[in-house]
């Protein structure tokens, strides 16, 4: 397209222009969240295979899982699919054309923030 | 460029027509999601630590099979198309592709193994 004005054109603020606001926080971190639970998912994969294959194998894997380390993921884990799954119900509420409006969209946010603490406070107490 | 007009520079330019499908299938898996994720947190989670005849018996069930089996497809199905959006905003030309047929390959790969295991401790 020869004739088309190219890198001359007004650009639409983005987010060096933009101050970080809740709205947008939730959202960034509900990509993260989700995208990062590749890890803790391969590592739940991997040891229901160590499970599946032998005794000695199954110890290596479970110590990996147990380990401070491998804690920390699935702790990190936890609250990232509380967070991911009231994020979504989020957006499955904004996908009908409701809570749209900044107030509401910032209580849901609050809520999504405090309620992925609490069920993973929840989950830790009972599991 | 004299022969560029309007109409021209557009056609060819659209949407691929597809990328409803896309969404919908998101908001598929995520319903599903919702209630098999807190189902297999509650039910599979204490089970990560516990001794290794103790997991091979608890799979061997019906109903920590089938959730596992169903969370396993749904939500690896549901990574494939998200960290392909994540992909498509980030990296672009050769690199994009090949990086959403290498997550492809990781989700499909993820899917059958552990489908695997289960059907293996299962039977």
């Amino acid at each position: 397209m020869p004739d088309v004005n190219r890198g001359n054109r007004p650009l639409s603020p983005h987010l060096q222009i933009y101050r970080p606001q809740l709205t947008s926080m939730t959202s960034i971190l509900t990509r993260i969240t989700g995208n990062a639970l590749l890890l803790g998912s391969l590592l739940i994969v991997w040891w229901l295979l160590a499970a599946a294959s032998s005794p000695a194998y199954f110890e290596f894997v479970d110590n990996i899982l147990t380990c401070w380390i491998g804690k920390l993921i699935m702790l990190g884990s936890i609250w990232a699919i509380w967070y991911h799954l009231l994020a979504g119900l989020r957006h499955l509420y904004w996908d009908t054309g409701r809570g749209l409006e900044i107030e509401v969209a910032e209580k849901l946010g609050w809520a999504v923030i405090i309620g992925s603490v609490l069920a993973t406070i929840i989950t830790i107490v009972i599991v | 460029m004299a022969f560029m007009t309007d109409r021209k520079r557009a056609t060819g330019m659209g949407s691929a027509k597809e990328g409803t499908h896309h969404h919908w299938n998101m908001t598929i898996s995520s319903i599903a999601l919702l209630i098999l994720v807190p189902v297999f947190v509650f039910s599979i989670g204490p089970m990560i630590g516990e001794p290794h005849d103790a997991v091979v018996a608890y799979f061997a069930r019906p109903f920590p099979a089938i959730v596992s089996a169903l969370t396993i497809v749904i939500g690896f199905l549901h990574f494939k198309n998200g960290v392909q959006v994540l992909i498509e905003d980030y990296v672009h030309g050769t690199a994009r592709k090949l990086l959403i047929v290498l997550m492809i390959c990781v989700s499909y790969g993820a899917m059958a193994t552990g489908l695997f295991a289960i059907a293996k401790l299962a039977l």
